[in-house]
């Protein structure tokens, strides 16, 4: 099997959509529709996240006399933990391959192992904001530690969200069996997954390896 | 239990909040009892609060926008009686504390829940139609959009009478807004409700960009979409780029606030300047949010009403592209005195100027579209030419306060006030008008009284210039904005001006009121069977009004731009239509009880009540998940009933 049905539909769709040239083709089919709409959400919780960055370069270096990124961060527990989400988003992507083939025991299995990488992630990473908060270093501290809690945490609260979504999906899946309609919205959830993915990058870039040493 | 929340929370020694609060709760309380004993009841539910019609929704977005239009419009009369009677040795009728609270309320009251309702209500009711369309992307999410934008609106309304509301102005700068200098509620009702109803506003955002680009008649190309829908587009993608910025920027003060962290205090090595760049990278984009489809909303008006095509079309489109990309690059302007140096303000203060050309071209357009035209004195007309003028004058003093030097001058004056209120009434809330008199018709098949919409338009236009032109005057003169008491007696004159001005302005609203009451009573004489009552030129114009709910029995296949003008003129003979099934969204109350808990999640955020909070949070949720659990969300209309509803009319 090379293509899966709704993808093959989809891609007709857009080329005689594209035919048709500068978008006079009439309305989109829906799974464009949904697809699209939520690459918009998507957008804007990016530039959300590029505030909460803006403010952790603008903040990170005022550490009010308290303790700094080096004194801090474990780099060897966030690399694993790295590697537990790049991970999850390959995991993501083959169950989202194997649910547009209608193979629901292999996207159960991807998606089972998905929510493990996913919450290995975040009990690394509440392990080190206990440790932080333990040794005096909590998010009222310092301006640096506001905006080092903040930024993660919310990416934190993203992927607890994410994987909410996710237990979600899988019992909707389930429930209505991989019909168009669920299969729109694992779409939409895989997006989101390897958004976050994407920020991720950018927090262990920024405030990891450059505020690490 | 009720966290912060005890009796004395209630002003009871002050008998104007409580006396406005009173009135209010008597009329709410008489229009709930006059819809049960009447048995209103399932009608409002299955028509209104549970339809995910673009056009209900729509018509409620204006609806809200026009309340809170009283209210804020209260605010403002009673800060100019203040400044006019509160002169030397007086000391007038208000207390600072409460005059404090009245000028934040205004101004947060006119920008988030009068200014984005009307205009996002207009986008709502006309862009679908406009587009060819039957409804918007996501139609479950436009209704959840409006209530949470009505839960916004009550919790500041809460306010009034429950705790006190922000004394931090409307954009509640830190320090001030922090913990250590606003230790009560007042600024947790101003973030918490601008937080949900912001919300609102983003999937507005997202479902206008997405119904924009992705649904439109067929034949509709990007360039033969109505101006309107363009500068729909424009404000709803800066809506998506610019509102998470606040979103994330009110984040930071209320975990300032609620966990004592130090994003903007001054100690801990807080930031408050990044509060304000943060601030204006949305404030700014905000303003060409609402002035953009204001601009659309004239280019409409005046083509209709001059029987022309709009003068140069592409222009116009790139002249909006072109603001909607500027506006990220001037927000600096609202604080040069900051002191980042000569290059930074010069840096914006010459964006800030370029702004100006592409708004300039939109002027002479819509001058060209006129010149030679067959104008047509209908009052959304007479709104777009008073617009055209006053906005000018507008722009102009924004150019002047757009040089840093002047600035510096001029800078939380008086001169500033009237800079706003002059783009922004003459601009946001007389094309608010000029579309509510426009499409009225279209939405409720009757026209508008024309006498009481001339006499309105009158009211407001002189009323404005008397209220806002001394201001100017009283700016160079050295007032500074926020004057709760007036030290300097001569410019008691120009004041008392001022409020003659307002007190016109509230003619102006008082005719609006009578209009209505007079059109609905005389309906029937004023009924629109045609669908075109001005001899209109975009899709929406041909339909029945008002619309069925589902807008176009049949897609129109669009050629042109102006596609029902160009069908008229060719007047191509109406093929006997071949209808087929409608998919139709279904009625959906998850909007109104998503917003329902997070009314109650905002209040008890505020009071401190975390287990009200959280079981409401929860609660919310756990509606959303419900809503998202079902498959099937449409209905079908089959071809033999489409065919019967479109000959029984």
């Amino acid at each position: 099997m090379t293509v899966a049905p709704t993808l093959d539909r989809t891609l007709t769709a857009v080329s005689t959509e594209l035919a048709h040239g500068r978008g006079g083709g009439g309305p989109a089919p829906k799974r464009i529709v949904v697809a699209y709409g939520f690459w918009i959400f998507i957008l804007s919780d990016m530039v959300m996240f590029s505030a909460l960055f803006a403010a952790y370069a603008v903040l990170s270096s005022n550490h009010a006399g308290g303790p700094t990124g080096p004194e801090l961060f474990n780099l060897r527990n966030v690399f694993i933990s790295t590697m537990c989400l790049l991970l999850s988003s390959y995991t993501c992507g083959l169950g989202v391959l194997s649910a547009e083939r209608r193979e629901a025991t292999h996207f159960l299995v991807f998606a089972i192992l998905t929510f493990a990488l996913g919450a290995a992630f975040l009990i690394i990473e509440a392990n080190e904001f206990a440790g932080m908060v333990a040794k005096g270093a909590g998010p009222w501290r310092s301006a640096f530690l506001s905006s080092f809690f903040t930024l993660v945490g919310t990416h934190g609260v993203h992927v607890a969200c994410g994987l909410v979504a996710l237990v979600y999906l899988v019992a909707q899946v389930r429930a209505h069996g991989l019909q168009p309609a669920v299969l729109r919205r694992l779409l939409c959830w895989s997006l989101f997954w390897h958004a976050l993915d994407i920020v991720w990058v950018g927090v262990f870039t920024l405030v990891y390896l450059m505020g690490g040493y | 239990m009720l966290g912060r929340l005890t009796w004395s929370a209630i002003p009871f020694q002050e008998p104007l909040p409580l006396l406005s609060g009173a009135v209010v709760g008597v009329v709410i309380l008489a229009i709930l009892v006059t819809v049960t004993v009447k048995g209103w009841w399932p009608y409002l539910w299955r028509e209104w609060l549970s339809s995910v019609d673009h056009k209900r929704i729509g018509v409620m977005y204006l609806v809200l926008g026009l309340v809170m239009l009283l209210r804020g419009f209260s605010d403002a009369i009673m800060m100019r009686t203040q400044q006019a009677i509160a002169v030397g040795s007086a000391q007038g009728y208000l207390p600072p504390e409460h005059y404090d609270q009245i000028f934040s309320a205004h101004g947060t009251i006119m920008i988030f829940f009068v200014a984005m309702p009307l205009v996002i209500g207009l986008m709502n009711f006309a862009v679908p139609l406009q587009l060819g369309v039957r409804d918007v992307a996501f139609p479950v999410l436009n209704s959840v959009s409006l209530w949470l934008t009505a839960t916004g609106a009550l919790l500041i309304n809460l306010s009034l009478v429950i705790g006190n509301f922000a004394r931090t102005g409307w954009m509640a700068y830190p320090p001030l807004s922090g913990l250590a200098f606003s230790p009560d509620v007042g600024v947790d009702y101003y973030l918490w409700s601008l937080q949900i109803s912001g919300i609102g506003t983003l999937l507005t955002g997202i479902n206008f960009v997405t119904t924009i680009l992705k649904l439109r008649a067929p034949g509709m190309t990007y360039f033969r979409m109505p101006v309107f829908c363009w500068t729909a587009l424009a404000a709803n993608l800066l809506i998506v780029a610019a509102f998470p910025i606040l979103t994330a920027t009110f984040m930071m003060l209320l975990l300032d606030r609620y966990l004592d962290m130090h994003f903007f205090t001054n100690e801990a090595g807080g930031n408050q300047m990044m509060y304000v760049n943060l601030f204006w990278a949305w404030g700014h984009p905000e303003v060409y949010i609402l002035i953009l489809p204001a601009f659309g909303i004239f280019s409409e008006v005046v083509a209709t009403f001059s029987g022309k095509g709009l003068f140069s079309y592409r222009s116009m489109v790139w002249a909006t592209l072109a603001i909607c990309v500027l506006s990220f690059m001037v927000w600096l302007h609202h604080f040069f005195t900051m002191g980042a140096g000569a290059d930074v303000n010069a840096f914006f203060g010459i964006m800030s100027s370029i702004i100006a050309v592409p708004t300039g071209v939109k002027v002479f357009n819509w001058l060209f579209t006129m010149f030679r035209g067959r104008i047509v004195f209908r009052t959304p007309m007479l709104f777009a030419v008073g617009f055209i003028v006053t906005f000018v004058i507008g722009g102009l003093t924004g150019v002047l306060l757009a040089v840093p030097p002047v600035d510096f001058v001029l800078h939380n004056s008086a001169f500033l006030v009237a800079h706003f209120h002059n783009v922004i009434i003459g601009g946001v809330v007389f094309g608010a008008l000029a579309g509510i008199n426009y499409w009225f018709p279209k939405a409720f098949g009757f026209t508008l009284d024309e006498r009481f919409g001339h006499a309105s338009f009158w009211c407001w236009l002189i009323g404005f210039y008397l209220a806002f032109m001394p201001l100017y005057a009283l700016g160079l003169m050295g007032m500074t904005r926020r004057l709760e008491h007036i030290p300097d007696p001569s410019w008691q004159p120009l004041l008392l001006v001022a409020e003659v001005g307002a007190i016109v302005i509230l003619c102006g609203i008082l005719c609006q009121v009578a209009q209505l009451y007079v059109s609905i009573r005389t309906r029937e004489q004023r009924r629109d069977l045609t669908g075109d009552p001005w001899n209109g030129r975009t899709l929406e114009w041909s339909t029945p009004s008002p619309p069925p709910a589902y807008n176009f029995a049949v897609l129109p296949r669009v050629e042109t731009i102006d596609a029902f003008w160009q069908k008229k003129r060719t007047g191509r003979a109406p093929v006997a239509p071949a209808f087929e099934a409608i998919e139709m969204p279904r009625n959906s109350p998850a909007g109104f009880i998503t917003a329902f808990f997070a009314t109650i999640m905002g209040f008890s955020l505020i009071w401190y009540i975390w287990w009200l909070a959280i079981l409401n949070f929860l609660a919310a949720i756990i509606v959303v998940l419900i809503a998202g659990w079902s498959i099937k969300r449409e209905d079908e209309i089959s071809p033999a009933e489409v065919a019967q509803m479109e000959r029984a009319r």
